[in-house]
């Protein structure tokens, strides 16, 4: 994805293109849970993969193991996240979706 | 077509919804664009009864009762991929490159002059994921959840690989051979998925190039039109939807080779070594250790006092075959030995059974054990590692006796 792209419409193309070339009939039925910062999380986690990816790991995933995991989506996946966008995300997986 | 124009011609499909959400409009009226099917993978994928795990990428493992036959159907075969853009791709125009730095002759193959130009092989073998079993591990650990069937047996038909590579010239200073499928991260930072061997397992007679999986062309989501067939080694290495091969003098240095599918190194009795990726503290994951499945039991299941049960399972390795299978009824203190089928190869799986007959009533705790023919035994408890790899730890199934 070209840097001149604006990162709203990169989002935009990306999730398109996520659409237009995987069959993922019923994911969209996947709803993560009400709470401040979700709609951060949706818009971020489905460019790439489904959420439910995010409720496979809740079961045992703890603040450190999702900071990580975001950390890892940012710098090794190349996820277009605002640094002001990781806290949001960071505190709504930890408060609906970890183990503690 | 090329994809900026292709992405920029439907962005206008798209809406925005409240508190600045963009999804598609189709997904918003909970239409699928992909069409509707009940397991995820499509209405014409070609799979039926799968676990799923994650639908995007689409990881899917085998139902338990699917492994009741030693070969597994093409239907109930796992699927598994790392990155969300899987093209479909046309038998007619796709092509194969094979090239590199340490080739004379980069040359390009089409389906038809790889199915007719080189000798086809066939083969029995197990493809079993690195991190199939990695929701048992203790602690828990990041990656697909995986139970017992993100792995199968098939009839792979192709041509070999090293036929293909001795057409394009090798060169004194091959080291590894490089693999790239047509599957692509959905954002271009995302690293492709990229894997390599080195030369002497691309040189294995039986690593194939394989068209055919139980006598039919690939399913779309196992990798048509051609895969890697690596017997014996994880399935990451058994790379779908292959368009490039490339022959270089250096190791690949990739997301995929570098950090994922590692192990700390020595913790594991790996039957085979990747000298060139090896580094100080960890080792990439090669050969499948040897384990065991019971396949006709359930948790809690009952059985009678004097009635005979003949418990069913399979067995597989690396590709040294296996040896022995001893099964327990008290947890692990006495172990029989199991009665194996006949061996349908090295590779492949090899069915067991053992009939007990209880005396007295209460709880019996069932475990199978597998042995090959190197004398390595399946651990009693998975051996830990960070990333949830080669789990063959024995099962325990509690079964009542009344």
């Amino acid at each position: 994805m070209s840097a001149r792209i604006p990162e709203r419409v990169g989002v935009l193309l990306a999730l398109s293109m996520a659409f237009s070339a995987t069959a993922s009939a019923g994911e969209e039925q996947i709803e993560l849970k009400e709470g401040t910062g979700r709609d951060t999380v949706v818009t971020h986690c489905v460019l790439c993969h489904s959420l439910d990816y995010v409720l496979m790991h809740s079961r045992f995933m703890k603040k450190a193991n999702w900071q990580a995991t975001i950390d890892k989506m940012v710098k090794v996946m190349g996820a277009p996240i605002r640094q002001d966008d990781i806290p949001v995300i960071l505190d709504y997986l930890t408060k609906h979706y970890s183990a503690e | 077509m090329d994809r900026r124009s292709f992405l920029a011609g439907i962005v206008g499909g798209f809406a925005a919804m409240g508190s600045g959400l963009w999804l598609p409009a189709a997904w918003r009226a909970g239409i699928s664009p992909a069409g509707a099917a009940e397991n995820g993978l499509g209405a014409f994928s070609g799979k039926r009864s799968l676990i799923r795990r994650t639908y995007r990428p689409p990881n899917f493992e085998t139902e338990i009762l699917a492994f009741e036959e030693i070969i597994t159907p093409n239907d109930r075969f796992f699927v598994r991929w790392h990155l969300g853009e899987i093209p479909r791709i046309a038998a007619e125009t796709w092509r194969l490159r094979v090239g590199g730095d340490s080739v004379d002759r980069p040359y390009e193959l089409t389906l038809d002059q790889l199915k007719r130009e080189f000798e086809p092989v066939e083969l029995l073998a197990v493809c079993e994921c690195a991190g199939n079993r990695r929701g048992f591990s203790h602690p828990p650990v990041p990656g697909v959840q995986w139970g017992h069937g993100a792995m199968g047996n098939a009839r792979w038909k192709g041509a070999r690989l090293k036929d293909v590579l001795t057409r394009a010239g090798l060169k004194a200073d091959a080291l590894e051979v490089v693999f790239d499928g047509a599957d692509r991260g959905v954002i271009a930072k995302t690293p492709d998925f990229v894997k390599s061997l080195p030369l002497w397992k691309a040189l294995d007679e039986n690593t194939l190039l394989a068209y055919e999986m139980n006598g039919e062309a690939l399913p779309h989501w196992n990798g048509f039109p051609v895969r890697l067939v690596v017997p014996g080694w994880a399935g990451t290495y058994w790379m779908k939807q292959l368009v490039s091969i490339s022959v270089v003098p250096e190791p690949e240095k990739g997301f995929w080779m570098s950090t994922a599918y590692r192990i700390p190194k020595g913790k594991f009795p790996l039957a085979d070594r990747f000298f060139s990726q090896e580094e100080e503290t960890t080792t990439p994951v090669t050969t499948i250790m040897v384990n065991s499945l019971v396949t006709n039991l359930q948790e809690g299941q009952l059985w009678h006092v004097g009635s005979p049960i003949t418990v069913r399972g399979l067995a597989w390795d690396g590709g040294s075959g296996i040896r022995s299978v001893e099964v327990s009824v008290d947890g692990g203190k006495m172990w029989q030995e199991a009665r194996l089928e006949p061996d349908p190869g090295r590779f492949s799986f090899r069915a067991w059974h053992y009939t007990f007959t209880p005396r007295k009533d209460g709880e019996y705790v069932l475990m199978a054990k597998a042995t090959n023919r190197q004398g390595s035994i399946q651990t009693r408890e998975p051996i830990f590692n960070p990333a949830g790899y080669l789990n063959n730890g024995m099962q325990r199934i509690p079964v009542e006796v009344v």
